[in-house]
């Protein structure tokens, strides 16, 4: 299955880092983990809704703050477009339920993050008039949440590696990036499609996914 | 057809959690008289989880290769269509595993799926939601025990590929659902699971014959 009608697969050219079946070299190329450590288990600091954005490595905080960049635009689509009126009524148990989850993601990131977080982005999800019909017709709204999931999958995914020091935070983004994956199956099978473009997703550099989310700010 | 032998021998071999050393395996093996060809030990560090990884993409991939050969009654082509699709991805992880460990693969499982009514739809798909959900919540907690990227990159790409199959399989038991978009495996903060192989395995256990013994992993 394609996913050429959206964003993503327009910009999949640009795809890095991505795992090639039969790169010889994947297996042997042993780069060093960064030995960054968290100073305090993440889990105590979801637990107290204390942040501990401040004492966290530059790293890992511009990572989490590229993720909540992308969770924010995600939850503002599905607020406006679970009130627009745009979603069939089969439908929107699965949306609203998306949308439940995105929302959470911002709130987990930004406890996380405290003080660092950055602040929620201006959105324009007609991306300049290009989906000026996004509210209208479903079949735009779905092409953008097929984009904004994927792009989340393979966003999360491409930033692993800048994680793999920091174990509690690493582990809670692959349980967000997971997520993303069950929403972007979701909302292919709504689109009469596979949920999947094959065995292996691929990951996406930051400034790939960037460029993909990039129309839909204001 | 599982044999009477395999059965009984299930019931004997257990997954070896963290704690429990190879010495005690092999000391208990001979007893049973079971070759020692049977017992698989996972192995350190990353070729310990690669391994796991193989292990359970080896219980995939056998299950879903299974429910094809033997359909349930009236398959529908869109039940099918999703299920060879599944199939033939577990295939390819657990071929690429495979290929990735070389000399330090865990050999061939046997596995035992007399548990399964492979003639009733509810059976085959509320056992594939078991797999999908258990490999999710594996490679999610797995992360962090990874230290090569590149491993972690490619475990990656496979997990949310779970999570696209995860999502597939509860649509096909309930389509358009909430629980489609993750629902009963998401909790309130947004966040899929995280288990550690010693909660996985004792999960994967009554569907695997083969001794399998992970004694550094925790």
């Amino acid at each position: 299955m394609s996913n050429d009608n959206t964003i993503l697969g327009a910009i999949e050219p640009e795809l890095v880092d991505s795992i090639a079946f039969s790169r010889r070299d994947v297996f042997t190329r042993y780069a060093k983990a960064a030995g960054i450590m968290t100073s305090a288990p993440l889990v105590l600091a979801l637990a107290s809704n204390q942040a501990f954005g401040q004492s966290l490595p530059q790293q890992v905080t511009d990572t989490l703050n590229f993720a909540l960049t992308l969770e924010y635009l995600e939850a503002a689509f599905y607020e406006q477009g679970n009130k627009s009126g745009v979603i069939p009524s089969q439908y929107r148990s699965v949306f609203r339920t998306i949308g439940q989850h995105e929302n959470a993601h911002v709130k987990l990131l930004k406890g996380v993050l405290g003080s660092a977080a950055v602040a929620a982005p201006g959105v324009d999800f007609t991306a300049g008039g290009k989906y000026a019909d996004v509210w209208e017709n479903f079949d735009t709204f779905l092409a953008l949440s097929q984009t904004f999931e994927d792009l989340g999958v393979a966003a999360y995914k491409g930033q692993a590696g800048n994680l793999i020091g920091s174990k509690e935070i690493l582990t809670v983004a692959l349980q967000i990036h997971s997520v993303e994956a069950r929403h972007a199956s979701e909302v292919r099978r709504i689109g009469l499609k596979f949920g999947w473009d094959g065995a292996f997703d691929k990951p996406l550099s930051k400034k790939a996914a960037l460029a993909a989310a990039t129309p839909f700010l204001a | 057809m599982q044999s009477k032998t395999s059965l009984s021998r299930r019931h004997l071999l257990k997954w070896a959690g963290a704690g429990t050393t190879v010495a005690i395996a092999s000391a208990v093996l001979p007893n049973f008289g079971i070759s020692a060809a049977l017992a698989a030990e996972l192995g350190d560090g990353d070729i310990g989880v690669l391994n796991y990884a193989y292990a359970l993409e080896q219980l995939e991939a056998a299950f879903y290769t299974q429910a094809l050969e033997n359909p349930f009654g009236n398959m529908q082509v869109n039940d099918q269509r999703i299920l060879q699709q599944i199939r033939d991805h577990e295939i390819a992880h657990r071929d690429f595993l495979k290929r990735a460990l070389g000399s330090n693969a865990i050999p061939a499982l046997e596995v035992d799926f007399s548990a399964v009514d492979f003639s009733s739809r509810a059976s085959v798909l509320g056992t594939a939601d078991v797999f999908e959900n258990l490999g999710v919540a594996a490679y999610n907690g797995a992360g962090q025990l990874i230290s090569t990227p590149d491993y972690l990159v490619a475990a990656g790409s496979i997990v949310s590929v779970e999570a696209r199959h995860a999502a597939a399989i509860a649509d096909l038991l309930r389509p358009f659902s909430a629980e489609a978009a993750g629902r009963g495996n998401v909790d309130q903060k947004g966040l899929d699971k995280a288990l550690l192989p010693s909660k996985v395995l004792p999960k994967a256990a009554p569907f695997i014959v083969t001794e399998v013994t992970a004694a550094t992993l925790p």
